[in-house]
Parts: C-alpha cells; structure tokens; sequence
C-alpha cells in the first residue's frame, strides 16, 4: 500500500501522518507537495491537519484550489481512499467532496484533549477492522470542528451510512451536530473526522486506537 | 541633526549620547541615532545586568554550544543536540497580550531554528495578578490565547509551562516562552558574517512600521500611565508567515547554503546586522532600498529598527544566491539581497548609491557602556501582605481544599487544552502526566525531559535562597520523570534595576542561581534578561525563571506524578524540613512575607534527586512528584488525583506541627513516591524516608496527630478544577 500524504503551506501534522502509515504493515508512505499535480501513484491519499495556507479567508477554504487537490478530487471520483484529518476534514468539505462543513467550536477556543470515539458504521473501507459500537480513545485538537450540515442532509447521511464516527456519551469537545466526529461521502471512499487518528498509532506517546483507520485501509485496499 | 533631547527621548543617557559622538567622531544623524539608541538600549546591551551574568557558569561536559549564540545547546548523544533557550516578552504583553504573547513565541521559535535546529517544543511561564481582578483575567485570557495561536499554528508543540497569580505581577504581567529545538550537532550554524563579498540575504516577511522602538521605548523603560499609547511599538505576529520562514530557513540549510544564519528580533535589522558584523569581524553594507516594505514612503531609520516579525538574516556566497533566492520562492517568502560583506569593520547604510549611515560596528556591540548596580538591601518589606482569603484557625480539610483550589496550584488543564502538545509525535508525557515534560528522542532509546519553574514570592522573601530553590525545584521536576540535568536557560524578570534594593534583589539571585549551578555542576547556556518591570503599583516580585532540558536513558520509564496501582506503598522521600513562612498556605491566610527563608543543604538535596531519578530510571517506582507548593498534603492529593486513586496516609507530627508538617513548604528536597515494599525500602537506605500508607480507594484519608480527614476524590477534583471557569 502506498500512502501519499499532501504538504500545503500551513500543514502542521503531515510528518505524524506519514509515520502513522508507515506502521501499517508492508506500507509505505510519502509527501504529495501542494503545488504539484501528481500523486506518484498514491494508492490512498491523506489530507493532514494544520492551519493550510494559514487557514486564511476560512479554515480549509484555500487548500482546495491547490494543484494536488484538483489531482485528489479526480482520484476520489475515480475511487481512491481519501482520508481527511482534522484541517484535512475541512480542506474535503470546501471541495465538496463531502457533505457539511466545521464551523468555530461552541467554545471558541482550541480544544485539545484525548476523547472517546464510538465507531457507528464499520461496514466501510476506513473502518473494516474495527467492531459497530466499538470505542476508540483519539486526542482531538482544533477551533473550527464543530460538524454542520443542515437536517434534511442530516437525515439523508443516517440514512445512507456515511456518520461513520461520533463522540462517545457526554464526551462532545466542540458542539458538533448529532455529536460527530466524522463522516464520509455517499460512495464510501472518502472519510474526514476532526480527531487525529494519527496521534494514537503508539502506545509510547497514547493509545493506539487510531492505527485501526490506517490498517482498515490497507486491507480495504487489499 | 538630531539633539540631546532626541536622544534622550529615545532612552539614551546625555552621557551615553556624548560617548556615541566620541566613538564615531561627529554628531550622529537620525539614522545612525536610532541605530544607536536601540543597540544601546537595555534589552540589546544588558547595560545593568552583563557584568553580573558574567559569574554564572557556563561549562559542562554535555555542553554544545554556550551563550553568546540565538541559543544554546546540549549533546544529547548520537549526534543529536537540544538546542534551547528562554526569553521574555513582558512588555508587550502587559499593553497588548494576544500580540505580545504570540510574538513571543515566535521570536524565541526563530531563535531556535537560526542556529539550525527544527523547533520541537514550546513550554511558557507566566505571572499575572490574582484572577480575582478583572484585568489579570484579561492578561491571561489572551496571553493564553497568543501563545496558542502561535504555537498550534505553527505545528510546534506547546508541552507544558506554569502560571502564577500574585498582586504585583497586576500592572506588569510576565511572559516568557522556551523553546526548543532538535539538530544534528554537525549541523548547527553560527551567526557570524564572514566572506568578504558574500551576499546579505533578507528573507520572510516584508518590512512594516509595527514595533518601532520596541526594545528601546518598551522594553526598556518602566510601564506609566500612557502603557496603552505604546501599542503601535508591540509587533503583530503571523504563524503562517513564520511556518514558511522557519521550513524555508531549514531547507536552506540542509542544502548546505548558508554561511551565517541570524532572526530578526529586537531592533531589527540593526541589532541582527551588527551582531553578525560583530562575530564575524567584518563590515555590512546595507542597502534598505531593496528591503521589501509592508507600506510605502518608509525612512530609512524605520527600516533600519523596524520589528516586523518572521524576518530573517543570512549570508550567502555569491555563486549559491540564485539557488537561495529559489528556495524562498518555493516556500512563497521573500528572499533578497540586500547587502555585502565588506571588510571596512562599519555598518554602513545606503538608498541605492546614496549613504545614509555609517558606523563602526565595535562601537555599537561592544562600547555600550556597562553600568555596576547600586546595591543596597531594602530596610522594610518592599511587598504588602497578600489579602488573606483564609481564617487564621482554618481546619486541615479546609486549608486542604483551599490550596488546592488556590490559583497558583489548581489545575493548569484549562489552559494546556488550548495548546497542541502532541504535534509531531514525540510527546510521551503531556501536561500533569509527570513533573517535567518528557519527549521522545529520534531513532534512540532515549529521551528528554523539560521543566520550567520560578517561584517570585519565595525569591522576594529572600533573593538568593529563593534563586537556589528555583533551580532545585526545577531538577526536582526532572528527577521525578527519571532526567539528569545537562543545562539550564534562565529569564531574569525585575524591577528597575537602577534602584538600590531592586539592583539587590538582581544582584543575590544571580548568586544563586550561580552557585546552584556549579554545585549541581549545570551550565548555564543561555537566556534573556527582562528589567524595568514595575509601574504605579511598585515593583514586581523578582522572578528569575529557569528552564532545564535533561536525559533519560529509557523512555518506556519515563517517570509519572500520578498513583498507579493499588497497595502500592506511599513514602515521603528526601531531606524535606517543611517551613510554613513564604507558603502557599501563608499567603492563603495574609502572611507578611519572612525576611529570609530556611538555608538549604544544597548537597543532600542533591544526592536525593539523584536517588530518585535512579529509582524512577530502573523502574522501581510506580510514581514520583515532588513537594512543591502548598507542601506535601497538596503533593499527595495531585498524586491521587493524577492517577484516580487514593490513599491512606499517616504523617507523625506533633499536635501543634500539623500545618506544618502537612503544609510546610521546601522546594526541590521532598517527594511523594509510591511504589512496592522493596523498593521504598531501597530508596530509603540512600535519602531520608518516612513510610505514610498506602495506595487504594477513592478517598483520601489523612491522620496526623490530633487531626483526621477524608475526602472524597471527587471533591479534591472539583476544588482542583477551580480554574475552568476563566475559560467558560
């Protein structure tokens, strides 16, 4: 499996995501720079997190004019795995190439802390190692993670199995709508969530909860 | 031509201005007065503090590069070197504290990643009045906020730091960031401009009229009334703007571009220029012309001492300047030559042809003149007694609840969740997990560990012990997570250093901190000096804070404060002689502070630390934290609560030593262990130890003489919860 992992201006976790795939067996894992349009034959794309382009006009709102994501939409609309993480999530969102978008927390304030993330549909490519209602312990940390889409959308996502992951009980850091944490398009291969999966790959620095998404994906891809 | 009055407007001395026409042979034009001023201004020429800093050691085996660089370094091992240092910003953020925090962050990260090494940690200390005013809340509410900004953005973790509220911190709030960085020990690059012909390459953010006369005006003045009028001179921070300068300064230098690498802090372009002049032995030529301006119809003085932030400095030789000017073009900065080296020993600045400033480089980094301080103890107490906020007779369970409730020992989460600590996967121990911070090194067994600390109110009631405390305490941290100390870096936060009994407080912390060091032999290797901090309201308690990096040999032991396992044993460990005057508790019921504290046994002291770092490094204890403030009762309920166990404890004290010996207070020498049989039985045949119970439940009970408590765990979690409510 070969991993590519996309550095913008502004990217603060693309090295943490490159070292979280490379702990998937016989993976391998390399950075796709912004300003060049060719994945290298990434079979899986990762959108990291950060503050791309200085998150200026609106988080994620810049991004998703660069060259590389012109190359990822196509290679999602052709149904490569896109995995979004947290600035990633949003940098998905602004692309439109899922539904919803994060808005400030209710706090208003950076949030960061270990949560509790209750897997809702595992039937899927970025959660096939993991059991429905298993709970995963992933460190969150952002100010703009609070989940949106209006209800009729809403309805339509629980409908057709793309709320993938939410907050445990009582454990919501950002007001999200539904309490989720992330979701994934109507085709399946693409999924954003606001906590960082690949800050819980180690047991030396956390859990390793998160490892789970990056494992799912390779035997996704199989 | 500028005047005597614009001189000492500008914070010169008459003096020093007639020593400036001496040195250069002529009446300085405006240009080369406001070069002058700011090289010759406190926060440059540490005029009031060189002469003393001189004393402090500044050798040691594990050493890789001393003072006198952006930052200092330590061997690590492997070729690894830590690069740290700390530095205040104090000012700043006092008139404006999202700004000024921030930018303080970002000055001390461009400090790191000029000698070459890739930020990998921010830690901040900060002093602010009590929260019950409404204007420290504002302080801390976006001091906070700034540095989070910074820092998260910017994709260096911020993994830990400290906070206290104290009255005389209220008109003059203190901010002091560390950082630190990671760089193979062959790759670090001096800031000296040599090669006579090289280009000077400015590059990062363009130049701007924010922080004008920062160092001088700002830094180095006392606050008045008019701190608000002084916003203009507090620089705006971009962390975009910085993350861009920082990769693009770490690809130049991978590429082996660079002959000299130096940030743009105080001062500007004058101070960075003339110190690369200066080490080099060389000349600049400067053309601000081909500066990239922010705005237009700038003079050539503001370019000259602009702050603008995320700026940087190098020299480069000719033949690599295309290569130079690329790589900033790849990372979307600015990168142009703006000058030459030249071997004529001046700073010279020109507007195209035309020279608009000409001045020897000796006379504006070395002939500065250096002032001995006045010395004279205070007769009375400078400081008045804290308000008190607890009754004389208070009971152990409240005096209990209160400390822990008490701003200066609560819980610090509602702060460090606003900061990433986890960003780039090093962080085994995050905030309140341990006593210092612990990171994983790369490819290696090993590890560091990072503690901050700097207790004012005990340096107040006694300027020299109190300085000897601070660096205990801040080895104590280390030694709980399993560290040894291989340096130190120290920001010296005082008042007006020209007044007597402030120049004695400055004078007798610096002898401790020196003779700290030497007897723990810890080099200093760096750090910052912040004076002139009072105003209306007096002076601040003086607050020398120091940062320490230590090694652990094994990571997977790093050491933890919080209880781990049930029917482990609870000790009390290391020669602790508990005073209550100058406590957290004396504070708490309106104490006077002493004149004087307790003399310390340094070298017991020592070889405690020492034992418990090797017990801690051979995996004996399930946790050990240190006794800081409000003493060991306090100590043993953060370990509770750390672990979300409790304890069974008795201490032996007499009937009438039981606030005391529950609440007394001496930094750096006790620690609360847990751990089983064996090993405290270890541990107790190398330091003084008392056996106190054990480990289990959910309560902690407490018998000591006549008195008994029993708490709940989850009522010491909500009094220790007593800050979340700043940040609704």
């Amino acid at each position: 499996m070969k991993f590519g992992v996309v550095r913008f201006p502004g990217s603060c976790d693309e090295g943490d995501a490159v070292l979280a795939c490379e702990r998937v067996p016989g993976a391998s894992a390399q950075i796709l720079w912004h300003g060049d349009a060719d994945l290298q034959g990434a079979e899986a794309v990762v959108v990291p997190g950060g503050f791309s382009y200085g998150d200026y006009l609106r988080v994620g709102a810049i991004a998703r004019f660069s060259p590389v994501m012109e190359s990822v939409i196509r290679f999602s609309r052709e149904g490569g795995l896109v995995l979004g993480i947290c600035n990633g999530f949003q940098v998905l969102c602004e692309a439109g190439l899922l539904p919803g978008a994060l808005l400030p927390n209710v706090g208003l304030r950076f949030v960061c802390r270990q949560v509790n993330v209750e897997v809702v549909r595992s039937s899927h490519p970025f959660t096939a190692d993991m059991a429905d209602g298993e709970v995963l312990s992933i460190p969150v940390k952002h100010t703009t993670g609070r989940y949106y889409a209006p209800p009729q959308q809403l309805g339509f996502m629980q409908a057709h199995g793309q709320i993938v992951m939410k907050y445990a009980h009582d454990g919501n850091p950002n007001g999200s709508s539904n309490d989720i944490a992330g979701v994934c398009n109507e085709a399946g291969n693409v999924f954003g969530l606001m906590p960082h999966p690949e800050h819980a790959v180690d047991p030396l620095t956390g859990s390793i909860d998160g490892l789970k998404i990056f494992t799912s994906m390779a035997h996704a891809h199989g | 031509m500028p005047t005597v009055e614009q001189a000492v407007a500008l914070g010169l001395t008459p003096a020093e201005y007639g020593l400036i026409v001496e040195k250069i042979g002529r009446e300085p034009n405006g240009v080369e007065l406001a070069v002058f001023s700011l090289m010759w201004s406190e926060h440059c020429a540490y005029k009031h503090s060189k002469r003393l800093l001189r004393s402090l050691p500044t050798e040691g085996p594990r050493l890789a590069l001393g003072p006198g660089e952006n930052a200092g370094a330590v061997d690590v091992g492997d070729g690894w070197v830590i690069a740290f240092k700390v530095e205040s910003h104090n000012h700043p953020s006092a008139v404006e504290p999202f700004q000024g925090a921030a930018t303080g962050v970002g000055g001390i990260l461009r400090d790191i990643f000029a000698i070459g090494a890739r930020p990998i940690a921010v830690l901040d200390s900060l002093r602010f009045g009590e929260p019950s005013s409404p204007r420290s809340r504002y302080l801390l509410e976006h001091a906070v906020g700034g540095i989070g900004h910074y820092g998260n953005s910017i994709g260096v973790p911020t993994i830990g730091g400290e906070v206290y509220f104290e009255g005389p911190y209220e008109q003059n709030c203190l901010v002091n960031a560390m950082a630190l960085g990671l760089a193979r020990g062959d790759a670090l690059i001096r800031s000296a401009a040599a090669g006579i012909g090289n280009v000077l390459v400015l590059f990062g953010a363009s130049t701007g009229r924010d922080g004008i006369g920062g160092a001088s005006v700002l830094a180095s003045a006392e606050l008045g009334e008019a701190g608000a009028d002084k916003r203009p001179t507090v620089q705006v921070g971009d962390p975009f703007a910085e993350k861009k300068v920082m990769e693009c300064s770490l690809e130049l230098l991978e590429r082996g571009l660079l002959v000299a690498l130096q940030d743009l802090g105080a001062a500007g372009l004058s101070s960075s220029s003339a110190e690369m002049a200066s080490k080099g032995e060389v000349g600049l030529d400067i053309d601000v012309g081909r500066v990239p301006l922010r705005e237009a119809g700038m003079e050539p003085w503001e370019i000259m001492v602009s702050e603008s932030q995320e700026r940087m400095l190098c020299v480069v030789e000719p033949a690599k300047l295309d290569e130079v000017v690329a790589i900033c073009a790849k990372w979307e900065v600015n990168g142009d030559a703006i000058g030459t080296v030249t071997d004529t020993r001046a700073l010279r600045v020109f507007v195209g042809e035309e020279m608009v400033g000409d001045m020897p480089v000796p006379a504006l980094v070395d002939d500065c003149p250096l002032y001995d301080l006045a010395v004279e103890p205070p007769e009375a107490g400078l400081y008045p007694a804290p308000p008190p906020v607890l009754v004389a007779g208070a009971s152990v369970r409240d005096a209990l609840i209160a400390l822990l409730a008490a701003p200066n020992i609560a819980s610090r989460l509602p702060l460090f969740q606003q900061y990433d600590c986890l960003v780039q996967s090093r962080t085994v121990r995050r905030p309140e997990q341990a006593d210092a911070a612990v990171l994983a090194l790369p490819e290696s067994p090993r590890a560091i560990a990072i503690s901050i600390d700097g207790s004012g109110r005990r340096v107040a009631c006694d300027p020299y012990t109190g300085a000897i405390e601070v660096v205990l305490e801040c080895s104590a941290n280390l030694a709980c997570a399993g560290a040894e100390p291989l340096g130190l870096t120290n920001c010296l936060n005082f008042g007006n250093p020209e007044k007597p009994h402030i120049a004695w407080q400055l004078t007798e912390a610096i002898r401790g901190l020196g003779d700290a060091c030497r007897a723990f032999d810890v080099p200093v290797v760096g750090g910052n000096v912040s004076l002139y901090n009072e105003s209306g309201g007096g002076p601040i308690y003086p607050t020398p804070v120091v940062g320490m990096v230590g090694e652990l040999p094994d990571v997977t032991r790093a050491g933890r404060s919080g209880f781990a396992r049930a029917g482990d044993g609870v000790a009390l460990a290391g020669p602790f002689v508990p005073t209550l005057p100058g406590s957290e508790l004396a504070k708490l019921r309106g104490d006077e502070l002493p004149a004087g504290l307790p003399q310390l046994d340094v070298a017991a002291v020592r070889a405690a630390q020492e034992a418990i770092r090797d017990a801690v490094r051979a995996g004996e204890l399930s946790s050990a934290h240190d006794v800081a403030e409000g003493g060991v009762l306090v100590a043993v309920a953060e370990s509770c609560l750390g672990g979300g166990l409790g304890a069974t404890l008795e201490f032996s004290a007499g009937d009438d030593a039981v606030m005391q010996t529950l609440f007394g207070e001496s930094p750096g020498s006790g620690f609360v262990v847990s751990g089983d049989a064996d090993a405290l039985r270890a541990l107790g045949e190398r330091v003084p130890l008392q056996l106190l119970g054990s480990v289990g439940g959910d309560a902690l009970s407490v018998t000591c003489a006549h008195a008994r408590i029993d708490l709940a765990l989850d009522e010491l979690r909500t009094a220790h919860g007593a800050l979340a409510p700043l940040f609704p």
